[in-house]
């Protein structure tokens, strides 16, 4: 294997993140060694909702960072370091904390700063740019005194800022250099209105103000001297008037800078260096900067595609914003300011409701090349896809900003979508990604926004996904109601991304969240079942103890008489005659009832719970382990006796039905799985019968899915020929993990399957073809899962407080006497009804 | 009252239920930490005809304390012993105390 290269990248804001997330869920994952710099204490947040921070988002709320991401992905990141040097000669970087990494590949995202004017007094105390969460302590300490507040800059940023400073309960002004607010999204119309609507809301905005200097202040801790002689006193002064690309770095190591800042790049997101690439709001293509997410991540992808050798550029961003400022809808799209020759403006002005709303318009009239809307931008989602999708126009085209008096709806519905129609540009999510999820499953806005990212990024696609999702629930004809039980109106699915979004641990926090009441034994075994699937803890650990179903908190199957059965694993039905010896003397010993199953292993039947414990210690002290017998999880993984002994044996069945049996294990899920693998395709192990049906052919393994016995049998379906034994494993990592995150509670893989729109077909475009762009993800998944399994019955019996509750009484070591066996063939079997009642009668006389 | 000394309070399972053996009577205990509740019921399920009620599964159906049978689901009021599926159907419930640490049961006025 040749030596991987190195990839450094500097910087972890939004972008930077983003890159390393995509890069590890593309085929490129293993390619190289990466390794990260941070200059901020804490890896990736999200910025562009920073303002919640005052709003009581934690800064945990605003991770970017999937827990355990970097350990997972195996990237060095140094924390809280600085990159201060860049050697291009010799390819190396050095770090404020003197930490060498030698790059082979190098990507700069180290985003912007905010612009502080330099004038005398600019860096007095309490005076704070608004940018990181450190700055957003700062303002919490300032507000702790602090009575005014005040910003410099009546951009977007600076009404959030301003929000932020409300928030605080501070009297808050607005300080623009220029005549309008927001001047590079709005017109004057438009401003004008806006203006109105912040004052309204209790912010004094002054604009045409350019601030020369910050002196002492008598009122307040500060006063801002203005050019024109005016004067404004306040305790805190926020910074957003405006970023500045940070390119020192690239500047001092010779990469090439725009002239109006930024690091220069190329259609590729390449540098001057061919080694060098820069994303994000660091970078200058075609002389401008971005100061927005969306155009990062599309630079991002571009510079990862390009690193693999695929053709991709990078071609612009649509500056287009959609924001709630104070509670007032505040939206521009493209040519806002009608500088295209030929535009054509339609505007509609509303001085009493406060609403305005302009449209700029091709020549001809078909095409939208800009809007405006203040006060009301409900036509956001509908203008933003005549936009970006170059739709016709109708007739009219002002009735799509014309109050609709007669109740008619002129928006864009869904369906007239194209199905290429970019729905989410944050994440560059198409209506097709959005309706093959729907089909998957996903079909509610929670599980549609964590599968396939759309309107996790700005939220400005928010109500457009929404449109999207119900119109395709309509279409598909699917009921509403799929509460799981009274204490979450959630599906199963829906608690799923609960927990992993929110990263929730146990259930008590689920429910204090999320849901009402106390629980029941429905909700609180799909989630046990979820949290082990997603954590894998311990499944008696204190927090999930009282969340197993019956079998799992006793580790063994309850029987009719409330005794229980004991059935250890063997995995792909292979047992020495020692372990069998074992076995049979075990059952001897404690007086069980022996058979063999129709998974191919033994079961033990009539321990008493007392008993569990120390069956199962003799058990565990020869090598056996739990068989979970009893849990919604693998079950067993049945072979026949394949190419090892079989004359028609075309491959070894056993080995592989052992080596997946110990690969699955422990694995929890919506409902039991069961495999079986044949050697040939005379098929003796009934592999076309199971959720995971492997069978040997000369070109390798053959993989059917979603089969059952049961109940409604179902054959399996072919998935794919001919697999080589790593690929084998990926599909089956791959189909697993997605059920587990994607069915309903009890829900087999075959009913699961047959329920996704576009069945088959859409799983395999899932799992083989990659098409949500998750496969990383669900493999990444199981290999946690099955690096962290463990034999349960191991971690109790080695638990002394784990064992207290295998006693069947608390306060005594008498054992429940109305369990009673009668001998039947040899062995034991519980009494009958009649039985006992005559044994009992025989023992009083 | 006679109250019976049973167990200590860490003897219980939290947000589950253990087994007490008072006067050769079974009673199930189950204990809810968070609400800080205790309740005591007959440990016979007179569905399945065994002594199981305290290994089911706890919770609340609107709003009622209640554990569902680990046999076959049914489920039973914690405070009145009423099963919820068949109104003719009733476990005894008992009283049941925290008393400095222990928790203490009696069979004294059963609620039928
Ligand atoms: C022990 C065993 C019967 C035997 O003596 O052979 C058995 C026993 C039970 N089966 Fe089974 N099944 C057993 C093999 C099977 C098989 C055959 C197989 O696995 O190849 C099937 C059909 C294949 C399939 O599942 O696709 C099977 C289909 C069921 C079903 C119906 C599932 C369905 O999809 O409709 C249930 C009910 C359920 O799970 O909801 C069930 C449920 C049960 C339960 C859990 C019923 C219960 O709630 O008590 C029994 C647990 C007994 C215990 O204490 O272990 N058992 N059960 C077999 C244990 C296999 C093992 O080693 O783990
Ligand atoms: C309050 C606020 C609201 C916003 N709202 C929106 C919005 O609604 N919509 C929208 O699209 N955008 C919004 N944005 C802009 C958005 O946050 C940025 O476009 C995005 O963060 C850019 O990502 P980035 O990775 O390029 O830069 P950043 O997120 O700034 O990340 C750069 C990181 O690199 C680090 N760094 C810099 N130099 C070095 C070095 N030498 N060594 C190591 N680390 C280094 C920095 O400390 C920083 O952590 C908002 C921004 C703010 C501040
Ligand atoms: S399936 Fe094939 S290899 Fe396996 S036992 Fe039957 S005949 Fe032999
Ligand atoms: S467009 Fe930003 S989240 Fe979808």
């Amino acid at each position: 294997m040749s030596k991987k290269q190195t990839l450094v990248v500097i910087g972890n804001g939004m972008v930077g993140q983003y890159f390393l997330a995509t890069l590890m869920a593309s085929e490129s994952k293993g390619d190289y060694h990466v390794v990260t710099f941070c200059e901020e204490p804490v890896p990736a947040y999200d910025r562009v909702h920073l303002s919640e921070y005052f709003a009581g988002k934690s800064a945990a709320d605003l991770s970017l960072v999937e827990a355990g991401f970097f350990d997972a992905n195996h990237i060095m990141i140094h924390l809280g370091d600085r990159a201060v040097s860049i050697d291009r000669v010799n390819k190396t970087v050095w770090s404020e904390k003197d930490v060498e990494v030698p790059y082979d590949k190098l990507v700069l995202a180290t985003g912007s700063k905010a612009f502080i004017p330099p004038i005398p007094g600019h860096d007095r105390e309490n005076c704070i740019p608004y940018r990181t969460i450190a700055d957003l302590d700062d303002m919490l300490a300032a507000a702790k005194t602090a009575k005014v507040g005040a910003v410099v800059g009546g951009g977007l940023l600076g009404l959030e800022a301003a929000k932020a400073l409300q928030d605080l309960n501070l009297d808050t002004h607005v300080v623009q250099f220029g005549p309008r607010l927001m001047s590079a999204q709005l017109d004057d119309g438009g401003a004008g209105m806006l203006k109105q609507k912040i004052e309204d809301l209790g912010v004094s905005v002054h604009t045409n103000k350019n601030t020369i200097e910050i002196v002492d202040g008598e009122s307040c801790q500060h006063k801002m001297m203005f050019a024109d002689g005016s004067e404004l006193e306040a305790d805190m002064i926020l910074y957003s008037a405006g970023i500045r690309p940070r390119d020192e770095i690239a500047a001092s190591c010779g990469l090439k800078i725009a002239d109006r800042g930024g690091i220069t790049i190329d259609n590729h997101c390449l540098t001057s260096d061919p080694d060098i690439y820069a994303i994000g709001e660091c970078a200058s293509w075609q002389d401008q900067t971005f100061g927005l997410v969306a155009p990062g991540y599309a630079m991002a992808r571009t510079a990862i595609d390009h690193l693999a050798g695929r053709e991709q550029r990078f071609t612009g961003a649509d500056m287009s914003t959609k924001l709630k400022l104070n509670g007032v809808d505040v939206a521009s799209i493209g040519d806002a300011h009608a500088t295209t020759p030929g535009a054509l403006v339609y505007t509609y002005q509303n001085g009493v409701d406060g609403v305005y709303k302009r449209i700029v318009v091709g020549q001809d009239n078909k095409l939208l090349l800009g809007a405006v809307l203040v006060g009301d931008a409900s036509a956001y989602p509908t203008l933003s896809q005549y936009y970006s999708n170059g739709i016709n126009l109708p007739e009219h085209p002002d009735s799509l900003i014309l109050p609709s008096r007669s109740g008619e709806s002129v928006g864009l519905g869904p369906d007239a979508l194209p199905t290429a129609a970019q729905i989410c540009s944050c994440y560059d999510v198409s209506k097709g990604d959005i309706c093959s999820a729907i089909a998957g499953g996903c079909t509610t806005l929670g599980a549609l926004k964590s599968q396939t990212q759309a309107g996790t990024g700005c939220g400005g696609c928010a109500a457009l996904l929404k449109s999207v999702l119900d119109c395709e629930l309509e279409k598909a004809g699917i009921e509403v109601n799929t509460d799981i039980c009274e204490h979450f109106r959630y599906t199963r699915q829906d608690l799923y991304n609960l927990i992993m979004v929110g990263e929730i641990k146990t259930f008590n926090t689920l429910i204090e969240q999320h849901g009402s009441g106390k629980g029941c034994e429905i909700c609180k075994q799909a989630v046990g079942s979820i949290l082990a699937s997603y954590w894998n803890e311990y499944v008696l650990k204190e927090d999930h103890l009282g969340l197993q179903d019956t079998n799992d908190t006793f580790l063994a199957n309850m029987q009719k008489d409330g005794t229980y059965s004991v059935v250890p694993r063997m995995a792909g039905g292979e047992v020495t005659p020692d372990m069998l010896i074992v076995l049979g003397q075990v059952a001897k010993k404690y007086g069980l009832y022996t058979k063999v199953t129709g998974g191919q292993r033994v079961d033990l039947f009539g321990a008493r719970v007392d008993q569990l414990p120390l069956i199962w210690k003799e058990l565990i002290d020869v090598g056996f382990e739990s068989g979970h017998a009893y849990g919604k999880s693998l079950r067993t993984v049945k072979s026949c006796v394949g190419s090892s002994w079989c004359r028609y044996g075309v491959d070894d069945s056993v080995g592989l039905a052992i080596e997946l049996e110990n690969r699955y294990k422990g694995l929890r899920s919506p409902h039991k799985i069961k495999f079986a693998v044949s050697g040939c395709t005379r098929e003796c192990a009934e592999a076309q019968s199971k959720d995971i049906g492997i069978i040997a052919v000369e070109g390798g393994w053959n993989l059917y899915v979603c089969g059952n016995g049961g109940m409604r049998p179902r054959h399996g379906d072919l998935f794919a020929t001919n697999l080589d034994k790593a690929t084998l494993i990926n599909y089956i990592d791959r189909v697993l993990t997605f059920y587990v995150r994607t069915a309903d509670r009890l829900q087999r893989t075959s009913v699961w399957m047959d329920n996704m729109e576009g069945g088959l077909d859409y799983l395999k475009s899932v799992i083989i073809d990659d098409k949500l762009d998750i496969v990383q993800q669900l493999e990444d998944q199981m290999q946690r899962v099955t690096d962290s399994y463990q034999c349960e019955w191991k971690t109790t019996i080695e638990d002394e407080s784990k064992l207290k509750r295998f006693r069947t009484f608390v306060n005594s070591d008498k054992h429940d006497e109305n369990i009673i066996f009668v001998e039947e063939r040899g062995q034991v079997r519980p009494a009958s009804q009649e039985e006992r009642a005559d044994l009992k009668l025989a023992g009083t006389a | 009252m006679s109250w019976v000394d049973v167990c200590s309070i860490d003897d219980l399972q939290p947000n589950s239920g253990v087994c007490a053996l008072v006067n050769n009577q079974q009673v199930a205990i189950f204990y809810m930490p968070k609400e800080q509740a205790i309740y005591a019921i007959d440990n016979y399920d007179p569905f399945g005809d065994v002594h199981v009620l305290s290994r089911g599964v706890i919770g609340d159906i609107q709003g009622r304390p209640m554990v569902a049978s680990p046999l076959y689901k049914q489920h039973f009021d914690l405070e009145t012993g009423q099963c919820f599926e068949d109104d003719t159907v009733k476990v005894p419930v008992y009283g049941v105390q925290i008393n400095v640490g222990r928790v203490e049961v009696t069979l004294d006025g059963a609620a039928q």
